[in-house]
């Protein structure tokens, strides 16, 4: 037989957020041209009402409009700055509902496609004595058991409970490589919609219809059960609170200006056009505008990394983590240890070690065993060979511990040390003490040894250890720089562990951990005032994931870690954690940084409306005219305009999210204070100056 | 002259910035229960006190009872002194015989909430209106009550913070009387022997007439100023004993009283940042707080005394000296005492708007319009820059909420301020407590501006209201303006040039004080309640500095901005218009 190497995939690893599989331009037209029909719908006052921000900003403009109509139908002067207000105020609420609208749209395509494969599927339901009736999916209820053949799609949720499968499940999780579906154990679990590609399986159904994952997965991506999460209610009462502030700051301006009217005997007391221009202008419609549409488009980048998020709060909570557990296989390490190094005793050659080692490995398929295969045909150029007929391989057992092959007259073993211990003294040898020697030397550091002999003879070690993935440690030390502390949890001693962990570099590590250690470690994490994210698949992964604060359980594992958890990724890859603490924390930064960027765009606002207002009642005020606007009309105008078009131009940035670094919080704030703090005061002046010059030029103010 | 004014700030600012640790520090020791030097002193006064109201020491309360003893502390007195106003003819210690009709009921409402919110907002003249016995046990005893009371409500929204996963913010009693005992007493007696010392009056004597040198006759007030007057300043009330309160000479008779008198405003406020760091176990945290306060003091004093110094360009093209010289002062003299001239003048009027003191030294409203402005501005944003004796302290607190919920989330995880989540019922209670102010300062004062009275009205003489003032045009609205935002903001100083002792005034006055003490407190309250029951989330690099530099200049900003953002069209047409017509020589009577 012949033994192919293997090849060790170690995935590209970075904390910012990877390439996005499921990624779709910006502005997709279709998207882009429902959004745009959904803006005017949802100008209805009913929905309208739940943003207090642009339902102030609506009121305006019908205000507005009716104070238009009124003029002209009586003919009053200056009908067309009253129309060019009243168009502004209504393109800034549209503007806004185009944004979430975008938002929602994206969430919506994405549901379409979902709900493609969940149409009229048709299941086989079992009866007694091994026969089936065909019934449409939608009749399924909890504990019926269907039969699913190669071609056929699993009609529901459930989990298999006679046969293994290959499974697609490509239309779930985007990834087309099939999978294996098997009964018992952590992969158990199918997936309605998922096609079985060979063998047939018999499934319990575990979800009424309606209920499914694909159900809730739909539900989800439409935002159709999306609740505010409590920092964005938290916001709302911030902007709320201040359009309330503006508003009597504005309300109250009426009478100061009738006192400054006649005082000066000159001017008149400002429209309320003009007054509910700067209202419009002063409260903070950019982040009012685009705050449901950060908070949609988040969960969105979460589930364009192929994770499912239950919550928005879970997303937000990602942004928070204080401690990762990690699990140390196939997070931290390369799923399986590896052998490194064949350490003979004296007077064996290593190429006589490596030579037995891998008779005695080439009919072992665990990853251990092939790595030991590979090890001897790379550092002895040892190939995989035929075998002769009359050799006999021994499989590994737990009472054994030990496997390897009895052909032409040898035995060669290869095990735990003192299985091997043992075997040798069993077949008249001794073993020298070198040999037992090297073999705490590999364990201390963190290594696991196995033995080898050839009948009587004590041949030497092998090394096996765990492989770090690589760039994890610069990871770890990212998080650490952004204030999170690493946990790595493992079931080896803790002499192995805090090898593995001292070379991973993470903070601490959780050894021998049963499920109850981990539930504990956790618990005394959020005692400590910590939030806790975690990753888990099997069924004793449940309480944990529930207990944390977010829980990411693997689509592979039980339906139970998928049900306790508050986010399912369905590719299955632990590592993404902390590309999910990335997106919560982008989308928390986007919202402060588009909140500080509207109220400090309020400054320049300002200087274009107020001088504008009284300009005739006190000449003097002039001198506020800071950016030299031509003239009143012009000036407010040319606000509320730029107030409206600042919220289209964000929209991109709301839906994308600004730009992740990992820095400690102090840089980040220094930096983005800059550029949205800073910024947002500088900004607006030259862009009310250059549409205040457009209108000129266009003659329309 | 800039060189005096910039050696007197400098002195000042040190001298505060020396007092800051030791009283500080003393204060912990006091709220935190532990043992003070005047320990052997006054323990067995305090128990006293305990025994005699029934005051269980070790019971500590949730916030809202802690709530509803502030109010009962503050609604009986309050009751009590209008009762006292009222009665004071029947009174004792009444030399001068002042009678009743002399407070009427909407004066004796607006003085009894004036004193009992800490404002000292006097629409009386003093020593033509109460009685000796109205003035000690009506007013004086507010002057330390209330102060306790907002010492007493920054320790438990600091206890808010220092707490975790606890139900209880202390006892107002013990912490009242602790303030009371321990800080405000032993502090006064001193200050008030100090005073003496320079020539300031205590007695009880009838007022003397004298013959001046011309051959009229001149009654001269006399009374227990001293004792007034020290903890006018320690407690930042403002309440003067006179009419003229720190212009005085028997209130403020030297140079040295005068900045011992500027200094002792900052005393208590400045030394509770510090109190704060010590109770929170981080005293950085309060050195922040210090250091936003310090920018906008220097930049208030700085930009008062230049608009001060530079005087007006109306009397400089007539000829007028503007500039100082060896033997004038320059500058805009008008409404200041010579003995004070321009720097002190406007150091005090700086330093008495920063905080919710109140008291006097010059006529605010003869300032220039930009010298006036700095005042008015000072006390809308809210007087947090040390403030008035804990409200200072809790308003910057709230500040410091606001800032660190719209910038924190910059670093990418939900706002937490010294360990404690900021969440809805925080910043809804920060923001209650931000559109009371506004609304208590801009609804009447909008309202006055264009209210208009029948011929027999009550509230006020027949006409527009905003006839009490005494100059039109811009400057009337700012009269206006400063009236309502010095009582919403509980300052009690006053612009002047209003007046403001019509039943109109006095009522809506009154209603702002009550208004911008009591809808403040209760919601901050609150906050103290609902962080007190948070868990404290350990500090680490992924948490939002608030103990530098960068912290500093954002709350400064935040505290700009939204201030300035929401008084600012006021503003535009009081103050800031008259700047500008001041300097196109336009001139209102």
């Amino acid at each position: 037989m012949t033994v192919e190497t293997p090849v060790a995939e170690i995935p590209e690893v970075s904390i910012l957020p990877s390439k996005r599989r499921r990624s779709r331009p910006l502005f997709d037209p279709p998207i882009v041209r429902r959004a745009i029909g959904d803006s005017f719908r949802k100008l209805n006052p009913a929905l309208m009402a739940k943003n207090p921000v642009m339902f102030v900003v609506e009121i305006g403009a019908a205000l507005t409009t009716f104070l238009t109509l009124r003029d002209v139908f009586t003919g009053a002067h200056g009908l067309g700055f009253g129309f060019q207000i009243t168009l502004w105020l209504w393109f800034t609420v549209l503007f806004a509902n185009f944004a979430e609208a975008m938002a929602e749209g994206r969430g919506k395509a994405q549901a379409d496609t979902l709900r493609r494969t969940k149409t009229e599927t048709m299941a086989k339901k079992a009866r007694a004595g091994g026969e089936y009736e065909v019934v449409p999916a939608a009749q399924l209820r909890r504990d019926d058991v269907v039969v699913c053949e190669p071609g056929d799609i699993v009609p529901g949720d459930g989990e298999v409970i006679e046969g293994i499968a290959s499974v697609d499940e490509s239309a779930i999780t985007g990834e087309s490589a099939p999978v294996i579906r098997e009964s018992g154990g952590d992969r158990s679990a199918v997936t309605g919609g998922t096609k079985v590609l060979s063998d047939l399986i018999r499934v319990r159904i575990t979800s009424n219809p309606g209920e499914t994952f694909l159900d809730r997965m739909i539900a989800l991506v439409e935002g159709a059960e999306r609740q505010k999460t409590p920092n964005e209610i938290a916001l709302n009462i911030v902007i709320a609170g201040l359009t309330l502030v503006f508003l009597l700051a504005v309300v109250t301006l009426m009478p100061f200006a009738s006192y400054s009217v006649a005082a000066s005997g000159s001017g008149s007391v400002p429209s309320v056009a003009v007054l509910v221009s700067l209202l419009v202008c002063l409260i903070p419609t950019t982040i009012g505008g685009l705050l449901s549409a950060i908070g949609i488009a988040g969960m969105d980048r979460v589930m364009q990394h192929n994770v499912l998020a239950m919550s928005g709060k879970a997303v937000e909570a990602a942004g928070d983590v204080n401690t990762l557990l990690l699990d140390k296989t196939g997070t931290i390490t390369l799923g399986n240890r590896q052998a490194t190094e064949f350490v003979p005793v004296d007077g064996v050659s290593e190429a006589h070690l490596a030579d037995a080692a891998q008779l005695s490995s080439l009919a072992d398929e665990t990853p251990e065993g092939r790595s030991i295969v590979v090890l001897a045909k790379e550092r002895y150029g040892l190939r995989g060979r035929e075998v002769a007929h009359d050799a006999h391989f021994i499989e590994f057992t737990a009472q054994t511990r030990m496997s390897g092959v009895d052909m032409e007259g040898r035995r060669v073993r290869k095990g735990a040390v003192e299985s091997i211990v043992q075997f040798v003294r069993s077949n008249g040898g001794t073993v020298p003490e070198e040999l037992t020697g090297t073999a705490d030397r590999i364990a201390r550091a963190g290594g696991t040894p196995l033995a080898v002999a050839d009948g009587g003879h004590a041949l030497g070690v092998i090394h096996l250890k765990d492989v770090v993935k690589g760039g994890m440690r610069e990871r770890f030390a990212q998080l650490r720089e952004i204030g999170i502390r690493t946990v790595m949890i493992t079931g080896d001693n803790p002499l192995t562990a805090a090898a593995i962990a001292a070379e991973a570099g993470v903070d601490d590590f959780l050894a021998q951990a049963t499920p109850k250690d981990k539930m504990d470690l956790i618990k005394r994490e959020q005692a400590g005032g910590r939030l806790v994210a975690m990753t888990g698949d099997g069924t004793n992964d449940a309480p944990a994931l529930a207990q944390a604060d977010v829980g990411v359980a693997m689509n592979t594992g039980t339906m139970a870690a998928k049900e306790a958890g508050n986010m399912v990724d369905l590719d299955s890859n632990p590592t993404k954690l902390i590309e999910i603490v990335a997106i919560g924390k982008q989308l928390l930064m986007t919202r402060g940084a588009l909140t500080t960027f509207s109220i400090a765009n309020d400054v320049a606002k300002y200087f274009a409306i107020l001088p504008a207002m009284f300009t005739v009642t006190y000449p003097a005020i002039a001198r506020l005219n800071v950016m030299g606007l031509r003239n009143p009309q012009s000036a407010i105008l040319a606000a509320v305009i730029f107030n409206a078009l600042i919220i289209i131009a964000l929209v991109p940035l709301a839906l994308r999210g600004i730009k992740y670094r990992p820095l400690p919080a102090g840089a980040l704030l220094r930096r983005n204070l800059l550029v949205y703090g800073l910024g947002g005061v500088i900004a607006p002046f030259p862009g009310i100056w250059l549409i205040d010059r457009l209108l000129g030029i266009l003659g329309w103010a | 002259m800039y060189s005096n004014g910039f050696f007197l700030v400098t002195v000042f600012f040190l001298a505060v910035l020396a007092a800051t640790k030791p009283m500080g520090a003393y204060m912990a020791q006091v709220f935190e229960g532990r043992r003070t030097f005047l320990h052997p002193l006054i323990r067995p006064l305090e128990r006293l006190v305990y025994r005699l109201c029934g005051v269980e020491e070790e019971r500590e309360q949730i916030w809202t009872q802690y709530a509803g003893a502030m109010l009962m502390f503050s609604i009986v007195p309050l009751l009590l002194t209008y009762l006292i106003e009222r009665l004071q003819g029947w009174l004792p210690f009444n030399p001068q015989g002042f009678g009743s009709k002399l407070m009427p009921p909407d004066l004796a409402f607006n003085t009894a909430a004036s004193f009992t919110t800490n404002t000292n907002w006097q629409a009386y003249v003093p020593e033509t209106t109460v009685s000796y016995f109205t003035n000690m046990v009506g007013l004086a005893t507010h002057n330390f009550f209330s102060a306790a009371v907002g010492i007493a409500i920054a320790v438990a929204l600091v206890r808010g913070f220092a707490r975790h996963s606890a139900q209880r913010i202390g006892n107002f009693w013990v912490d009242v009387t602790r303030a009371t005992l321990y800080v405000l007493l032993p502090l006064s007696v001193v200050f008030a022997l100090v005073l003496v010392s320079q020539g300031v009056i205590q007695n009880f004597s009838p007022y003397t007439v004298v013959k001046t040198v011309e051959g009229g006759t001149q009654t001269i007030a006399q009374g227990p100023v001293a004792s007034q007057e020290a903890i006018k300043m320690l407690g930042t009330n403002g309440g003067g004993f006179f009419n003229a309160n720190s212009a005085h000479p028997f209130e403020n008779p030297t140079p040295l009283t005068n900045f011992l008198q500027t200094f002792s405003i900052f005393l208590i406020p400045a030394g509770l940042t510090y109190t704060f760091g010590r109770m929170v176990k981080d005293t950085r945290q309060g050195w922040a707080l210090f250091g936003a306060m310090s920018v906008l003091f220097l930049a208030g004093v700085g930009v008062t005394m230049w608009a001060e110094q530079s005087g007006n360009p109306v009397l400089a093209d007539l000829g007028v000296r503007q500039d100082a010289t060896a033997t004038q002062p320059g500058g805009n003299m008008e409404g200041k005492e010579v003995r004070f001239g321009i720097p002190a003048s406007a150091l005090f009027a700086v330093v008495t708007t920063d905080a919710s003191c109140g008291a006097v030294n010059s006529m605010h409203d003869s300032f220039t319009p930009l010298g006036g402005l700095v005042p008015l501005v000072n006390i809308q944003l809210g007087e947090v820059v040390f403030g008035g004796v804990g409200a200072g302290l809790y308003g910057m607190l709230m500040f410091a909420i606001l800032a660190v919920f719209i910038a924190g989330l910059m670093v990418g995880r939900t706002p937490e301020y010294l360990g404690k989540k900021i969440e809805q019922k925080e910043v809804k209670m920060v923001m209650l407590a931000a559109l009371v102010l506004a609304g208590a300062i801009l609804i009447p004062a909008a309202a006055s501006s264009v209210a208009q009275f029948a011929k027999n009205s009550y509230l006020n003489p027949p006409g527009v209201a905003a006839a009490n003032t005494n100059n039109g045009g811009p400057h009337g609205l700012s009269e206006m303006l400063y009236a309502y935002t010095s009582a919403a903001g509980n300052n009690g100083s006053a612009f002047a040039g209003i007046n403001a002792n019509t039943p109109w005034y006095n009522l809506t006055i009154g209603m702002s004080m009550l208004i911008g003490r009591f809808l403040m407190i209760i919601p901050l309250l609150a906050v103290a309640g609902s962080l007190a029951a948070k868990k404290m989330i350990p500090v680490s690099a992924g948490t939002l500095p608030t103990h530098n530099g960068l912290f500093v200049a954002l709350l400064v900003g935040v505290v700009v901005i939204v201030g300035a953002l929401t008084y600012f069209p006021a503003l535009a047409l009081g103050p800031i218009v008259e700047h500008l017509l001041m300097y196109q020589r336009v001139l209102w009577s």
